[in-house]
C-alpha cells in the first residue's frame, strides 16, 4: 500500500508538472480583434448549437481570410464550453473579458438565456456590451437604464406582434380579428411567459380572444394541453415552445386533430431539429424567424466558395449548411462585424475595446444597401439601433416546413413596436427604481 | 362528460407509457434491492444505439438484435465493475452509484452517438381514432398493448422458467438464495439485462413520441411517483401506479391547473404520491419492511 | 497505560494542541493575501463560488451525512433563500443586508421544516422522494408567481443593494469577503452543533433509529430539526449564490441539476464531516475547469470541446462510483490518511 501510495503521487505529480511545464503558446497578439465564443457542445441543446458556432465561425473565417479582416483588422477567437449554464457562462465571460493576449474584447455574446441573465449587470460595470439576439432581458431595449445590454433585432415583445400581423395578414386585415381566437401554448417558463403581457395588451386592441396554456418543462407529455385546445377550438396556435417540447407539441396536436398549418412557432421552435422528430405530423408548420433557413442567399454563395470547398467549415454534417441555427450564426456574427466596423469610424482603424464597442453598436446602420454588400439582403433585416432603442430592428418572416425544407412564405413583417414600448419603458424605470440607477440622457453622441 | 372521459381514458394510456419505464426499476430492485437512476440513461443509450443503426441502413429487427445485444453486454460490464464490488453496502450506496453510473452512461451515449436529435419512426401512425364520441390516440393503444405483452412475458419469465424462480428466491433472501447454490452474479446479470431490454421498449415508445434526444433520459423522474404508489418490489403494481399516475396527472391538469396558473405536471403527481406515502408507506402492493434492532 | 512515549510530552506537541496553524495559515491567506493579490477571474468564478458551493454542501452535510435522510431538494431550499432575501432586501431595505440574509435562512428554515414533516412517518427513498417533490414544486412556485420576482418579464432577481453600513459590496472583494464571513461564522456554528447533544442524536438516527428510539432519543423532533437547520444553511448559500455569485438569478439557477451538483459534493467530499464539503466543493468546482484548460493546453482546439464535455461527465460518473467503492467516507478520509502518514514519516527512522 505504501509503494503504490508513492507511487500514485508521483505519478500524479508528474502529470501536474508536464501540464504546467506544457505553456500554451501566445494565439492572440494585440492588434488583433478577440471575438469570444461562449459556446455549448454538450448538453440538451447541443445539436443546435453546434451548428450556430459554425455559422459565426465560418463567417469570421470568411472576414479573415476573403476581407482581410474588418479595415485590416484580423480576427482572433476562442471558445469556452458553457454547457447553456449561468455558472460556466460567469466563468467564460471571466477568462475572456479582459481579452486574449493583448487582443481586446470589443462585443460579447453570452449565446444563453441563463448566461445572459446572470451576466447582464456584470457587462455594465466591466462596461463590455452584451449582443443577446432575439432573447435576453427585454427591457434592456431601453438604452438609457441599460446602457451595455443590447438585446438585438427582435425581442419576444416585438415577435409576439409580429405573430399577430401575420395572422392579420392572413384573415385579410386588422379589422378581422375581432372575435378571433389566438391560443399561446408556452414553455412555463421565464422565456415562455415573456409574451404574456404583448399579447395581453393586443387582444385588447384588437379585439381577439387571447387563451393561454402552459407546457410544464421538458414537455415531453402534453396531451392535456392539446386537449384543451381541442376544447377551445383557437384560429392559430402560437408555439411558444423550445427544446423538445416543441415537437412533442406538434406531434400531440396532430393527434388530436388540430391543423397543423394553423400552428405559428416562435423564433426558438423554427429549426429542423424541431420539426424533424415530429415526422409527417409537421408537414404545413409555420414558424417566424429572424434568420430564415436556405443556402442560397448571396453569403452562402461566398460561403462555398471560399469556405466549404476549401474545406475550412467548421461544419461537422455539411447537410445543415443554411440550416435556421447555422443563419443565425452567420447572422450573430454580422451584427458583432458590423457594430465593430461602425465603431472603426469614429476610433479608428484598430481593434476596439467596450466602450468603443457599445458606441459601434448604438450606431450600427444597416441599410437594404449595406445588407447586399454584405450578401446578406433577404438574411437578414434592416437594423438602426440608437441609444434609447437597443432592439433596433423588430422584424421577423415566416418560413413553412413542407417535410424535408423550410420555404419562405412572406417578407419581412414588422411590428408594433410603438405600441409596447410604454411595456418596456414601464419595466425599465421599474428595474432604475429597485436598483436605485439614474437613466442616462441620450445626446445624440456618446 | 365526453370530455371528462376523453382525458379519463387519455390519461390511463399515457400512463401505460410511464408503467413502462417503471417496470425496470422494479426488476432491478425485486432482484438486488438497488434503486437504479441510471434506468433513464439505459432508455436513452438503448433507443440512440437502435435509431444510429437503423439510420445506417441496418434492418429493423437486426438493429433491435443488436441493440439488446449492446445492453447484455452493458448489463454484464455494470454487474461486474459497480455492483460487484459494492455487494452488501446500504441502499443509498448503491443508489449514489447508479447515480455516477447514469453520468456515465449519458457522457457515453452523446461521446459516440452525438446529440443530434433523430426522428423515430415505429411505423405507427400517430392520428387520432374514434370510438364513439371519444377520441382516442392510436399510438397510445398500441404502446398500452406493448405493456400488456411486456408484462405478461415478463410473468411467464418469473414463473414458469428456473431462472425465474431463481430470481424470485433472490428477491426474497439473499442468504438463503445462496446457501441452495445460486450464482448471485449470474443472476443480477440476468436482471440487469431485462431491465435493459425493458429499458429499450420504453425507450423505443417513448423515442417514437418525442424523438430520440437528451432529455429522455428524465421520464426516470416521471416514474418514482408511479414506484411510490405502485410499490418498489411489484410489477403489477406499477402498471397500476402509472394508470393513476397518468389519469391523474391528465385530469389535475385539466380541473385543477387552471384554478393556479397550470402547468402543475411537473409536482402533481409526486404530491400524489406522497399522500399515498402517508395511507400506505410501501405503496399499494410493496412489501412493508419490518425494522430490527 | 504504557510509558508515555517522548514526543507525547514535548512543548512542541502542546503548542501544535493549542493552535491550529494549518487553520490559521488558511485563515490568513483568505483574509490578506486572497483581496490583496486575487485577480476578477479567481474571485468572481472560483473562489466565491467555491464558498457557495461549500456552504450548500455542509447544509446538505447535516441533513443527508448526519442524520442520515437522504434529500436531493437541496436546490429547492437554496431558492427559498435567494427569494426570500431578495423579498427582503426590496421590501424591507432598511433592515440592512445581515438581516435580509438571516429572514432568508429563517424563512428556508421554516419550509425546511413543512417538507421535513413526513420525515416521522417515511423514511428511505420513500423520503427522497419527497424532498423531490419539494424540489419540483418550489421551482415551480418561483416561476409561477410574479410576486416573488417583482413582475419583471425575465423571471429573474438580483440584488438590489449590497451594501454593508455603507461600504458597497458590489465589487468581485467586497462580496468575495461577504460570502468569506459568512461561510465561516455558518462552519463555526456546525461545528459545534455536530459536537454537542444534538449532533449526537443525529448521527445515531442515522446509523440506526430505531436503536435511538429506544434508546429515548426523539426521534421524529430531532429529524425535523435536522431539515430546519439544513435549510437554513441551504438558504443562506442559495441567497449568496444568487447575489454574491450570479448577480442575477431565477428559479432555473436553482433546478434538479443544482441538488444533484450538491449531493455529489458530498458524496465524494465525505459525507458525515465538515472539511469534507470543503473539499468535495473544491473538486466539483476546479475539476471542470482544471479539464477545460488542460484541453485547450494539450490539444488547443483541435479536439471537439463536446467529446472534452462528454469525457468530463464520464470521469465524474467514474469518480463518484470509485470513490463509494474504494472510500466512501470520502476525499476528507484521503486526505485524513495522508495526513497521518506524513506525521508518523518523519518518526518512522
Amino acid at each position: 500500500m505504501r509503494a503504490s501510495l508513492k507511487r500514485s503521487l508521483a505519478g500524479a505529480a508528474f502529470a501536474l508538472a508536464a501540464l504546467a511545464g506544457a505553456v500554451p503558446q501566445a494565439v492572440a497578439s494585440p492588434d488583433q480583434q478577440f471575438i469570444p465564443l461562449a459556446t455549448y457542445r454538450v448538453g440538451a441543446y447541443a445539436s443546435s448549437g453546434v451548428q450556430v458556432w459554425a455559422g459565426m465561425i465560418d463567417y469570421l473565417r470568411y472576414i479573415n481570410e476573403v476581407e482581410g479582416g474588418i479595415n485590416g483588422v484580423k480576427l482572433v477567437w476562442q471558445e469556452c464550453e458553457t454547457e447553456w449554464t449561468a455558472e460556466k457562462g460567469i466563468e467564460c465571460y471571466e477568462r475572456f473579458k479582459n481579452g486574449l493576449d493583448g487582443a481586446p474584447v470589443a462585443v460579447y455574446q453570452p449565446n444563453g438565456a441563463p448566461a445572459a441573465y446572470a451576466l447582464s449587470e456584470r457587462a455594465e460595470v466591466d462596461k463590455i456590451p452584451l449582443i443577446t439576439l432575439g432573447y435576453g432581458r427585454t427591457e434592456a431595449t431601453d438604452g438609457t437604464v441599460f446602457p451595455y445590454n443590447f438585446p438585438v433585432m427582435l425581442t419576444f415583445y416585438s415577435e409576439a406582434s409580429t405573430l399577430v400581423n401575420y395572422i392579420a395578414q392572413r384573415e385579410g386585415g386588422f379589422d378581422k380579428l375581432k372575435g378571433k381566437k389566438i391560443a399561446t401554448v408556452y414553455h412555463d417558463s421565464a422565456y415562455g411567459r415573456e409574451t404574456l403581457g404583448p399579447l395581453k395588451l393586443l387582444a385588447e386592441k384588437y379585439g381577439f380572444e387571447n387563451i393561454q396554456i402552459p407546457v410544464a418543462d421538458p414537455g415531453n407529455e402534453q396531451s392535456a394541453q392539446w386537449r384543451q385546445v381541442r376544447q377551445t377550438n383557437p384560429d392559430w396556435v402560437f408555439l411558444r415552445t423550445w427544446g423538445v417540447s416543441t415537437p412533442v407539441a406538434v406531434k400531440t396536436a396532430a393527434r388530436f386533430g388540430f391543423p397543423v398549418d394553423h400552428i405559428i412557432g416562435d423564433i426558438w421552435a423554427s429549426s429542423s431539429e424541431d420539426v424533424l422528430p415530429a415526422g409527417a405530423s409537421a408537414k404545413g408548420y409555420l414558424a417566424l424567424t429572424p434568420y430564415p433557413a436556405g443556402s442560397d442567399f448571396e453569403i452562402h454563395k461566398r460561403l462555398k466558395q471560399y469556405i466549404l470547398d476549401k474545406g475550412h467549415s467548421d461544419l461537422k454534417d455539411l447537410k445543415n449548411f443554411g440550416s435556421v441555427y447555422y443563419n443565425s450564426g452567420l447572422v450573430n456574427a454580422a451584427v458583432a462585424v458590423e457594430a465593430i466596423r461602425a465603431g472603426q469610424a469614429k476610433f479608428g482603424k484598430r481593434p476596439l475595446n467596450g466602450e468603443e464597442g457599445r458606441w459601434g453598436l448604438e450606431h450600427l446602420n444597416i441599410d437594404d444597401a449595406r445588407l447586399k454588400d454584405m450578401g446578406y439582403l433577404g438574411l437578414m433585416q434592416n437594423l438602426k439601433l440608437s441609444c434609447r432603442d437597443h432592439e433596433g430592428g423588430g422584424s421577423a418572416r415566416v418560413q413553412q416546413w413542407d417535410g424535408a425544407n423550410w420555404t419562405l412564405v412572406s417578407d419581412w413583417i414588422a411590428a408594433d413596436r410603438a405600441l409596447l414600448r410604454p411595456l418596456i419603458d414601464e419595466k425599465s424605470a421599474a428595474f432604475a427604481k429597485e436598483k436605485g440607477l439614474t437613466p442616462r440622457t441620450c445626446t445624440g453622441d456618446e | 362528460m365526453t370530455f371528462f372521459f376523453e382525458t379519463l381514458l387519455g390519461g390511463l394510456l399515457a400512463g401505460t407509457m410511464y408503467s413502462l419505464v417503471a417496470i425496470g426499476f422494479v426488476l432491478i430492485y425485486k432482484a438486488s434491492g438497488v434503486f437504479n437512476f441510471a434506468q433513464g440513461s439505459m432508455l436513452l443509450f438503448a433507443a440512440l444505439t437502435f435509431v444510429s443503426l437503423h439510420d445506417q441502413g441496418v434492418p429493423f429487427a437486426l438493429a433491435l438484435l443488436l441493440t439488446v445485444i449492446v445492453m447484455i453486454i452493458g448489463a454484464l460490464l455494470i454487474e461486474r465493475l459497480v455492483l460487484r464490488p459494492l455487494v452488501n453496502r446500504s441502499q443509498i450506496t448503491l443508489f449514489m452509484a447508479t447515480l455516477g453510473l447514469s453520468f456515465i452512461i449519458e457522457g457515453l451515449a452523446q461521446g459516440l452517438m452525438g446529440s443530434q436529435v433523430r426522428a423515430l419512426d415505429l411505423g405507427i401512425d400517430d392520428v387520432p381514432l374514434f370510438v364513439g364520441p371519444l377520441m382516442l390516440s392510436q399510438f397510445d393503444l398500441i404502446a398500452a398493448a406493448a405493456a400488456v405483452v411486456l408484462v405478461t412475458v415478463l410473468a411467464l419469465l418469473f414463473n414458469k422458467t428456473r431462472i425465474g424462480v431463481s430470481l424470485r428466491a433472490v428477491a426474497d433472501d439473499t442468504t438463503a438464495a445462496l446457501s441452495i447454490g445460486i450464482n448471485l452474479n449470474r443472476i443480477w446479470q440476468i436482471v440487469w439485462a431485462v431491465a435493459g431490454v425493458v429499458g429499450l421498449v420504453a425507450g423505443l415508445l417513448w423515442g417514437a413520441r418525442q424523438g430520440v434526444q437528451f432529455s429522455l433520459s428524465l421520464v426516470v423522474l416521471k416514474a418514482l411517483p408511479v414506484l411510490i404508489i405502485g410499490g418498489f418490489t411489484s410489477i403489477g403494481g406499477a402498471i397500476v401506479g402509472g394508470l393513476i399516475v397518468g389519469a391523474a396527472e391528465n385530469l389535475a391538469e385539466v380541473y385543477i391547473g387552471p384554478l393556479i396558473g397550470g402547468g402543475i405536471t411537473p409536482w402533481f403527481a409526486y404530491v400524489l404520491a406522497l399522500a399515498f406515502l402517508y395511507i400506505r408507506p410501501a405503496g399499494l402492493f410493496g412489501e412493508r419492511a419490518i425494522e430490527r434492532v | 497505560m504504557s510509558i508515555p512515549v517522548a514526543h507525547e510530552t514535548a512543548p512542541l506537541l502542546l503548542v501544535q494542541r493549542r493552535l491550529p496553524w494549518g487553520l490559521i495559515g488558511l485563515l490568513a491567506l483568505a483574509f490578506i493575501v486572497v483581496p490583496l493579490w486575487g485577480n476578477d477571474y479567481w474571485l468572481n468564478a472560483i473562489l466565491i463560488p467555491f464558498l457557495v458551493l461549500s456552504l450548500a454542501g455542509l447544509g446538505l452535510n447535516l441533513l443527508t451525512g448526519y442524520t442520515g435522510q437522504t434529500s436531493v431538494g437541496a436546490a429547492g431550499f437554496m431558492a427559498v433563500g435567494a427569494f426570500a432575501t431578495y423579498g427582503f432586501l426590496l421590501r424591507l431595505p432598511e433592515l440592512g443586508l445581515p438581516v435580509a440574509l438571516l429572514g432568508g435562512g429563517i424563512i428556508s428554515a421554516l419550509v425546511g421544516l413543512l417538507f421535513g414533516l413526513p420525515s416521522s412517518r417515511i423514511k428511505g427513498f420513500y423520503l427522497m422522494v419527497t424532498t423531490l417533490a419539494a424540489q419540483f414544486f418550489l421551482e415551480w412556485l418561483f416561476v409561477k408567481f410574479p410576486w416573488f420576482y417583482n413582475y419583471g418579464s425575465s423571471g429573474t432577481i438580483s440584488a438590489p443593494k449590497l451594501a454593508l453600513f455603507g461600504h458597497d459590496l458590489n465589487t468581485p472583494v467586497g462580496r468575495y469577503l461577504l460570502t468569506l464571513v459568512t461561510v465561516l461564522l455558518l462552519t463555526w456554528a456546525a461545528v459545534n452543533l455536530v459536537r454537542s447533544q444534538v449532533g449526537r442524536n443525529w448521527m445515531a438516527i442515522r446509523d440506526m433509529d430505531t436503536a435511538a428510539a429506544v434508546v429515548g432519543i426523539p426521534v421524529a423532533r430531532y429529524k425535523r430539526l435536522a431539515f430546519a437547520v439544513s435549510s437554513f444553511y441551504l438558504g443562506i448559500a442559495g441567497a449568496l449564490w444568487a447575489f454574491a455569485y450570479l448577480g442575477t438569478a431565477s428559479a432555473s439557477s436553482f433546478d434538479i441539476n443544482r441538488s444533484f451538483q450538491i449531493l455529489f459534493i458530498i458524496i465524494i467530499g465525505g459525507m458525515g464531516s465538515i472539511g469534507g464539503n470543503f473539499v468535495g466543493a473544491a473538486f466539483i468546482s476546479l475539476l471542470p475547469i482544471f479539464l477545460s484548460h488542460a484541453g485547450q493546453a494539450l490539444f488547443g482546439g483541435s479536439v471537439d470541446a463536446g467529446q472534452l464535455q462528454n469525457l468530463q461527465k464520464i470521469i465524474f460518473g467514474v469518480l463518484i462510483i470509485v470513490f463509494l467503492i474504494k472510500e466512501p467516507e470520502g476525499l476528507i478520509r484521503l486526505l485524513h490518511n495522508l495526513r497521518e502518514r506524513l506525521r508518523q514519516w518523519p518518526l518512522r527512522f
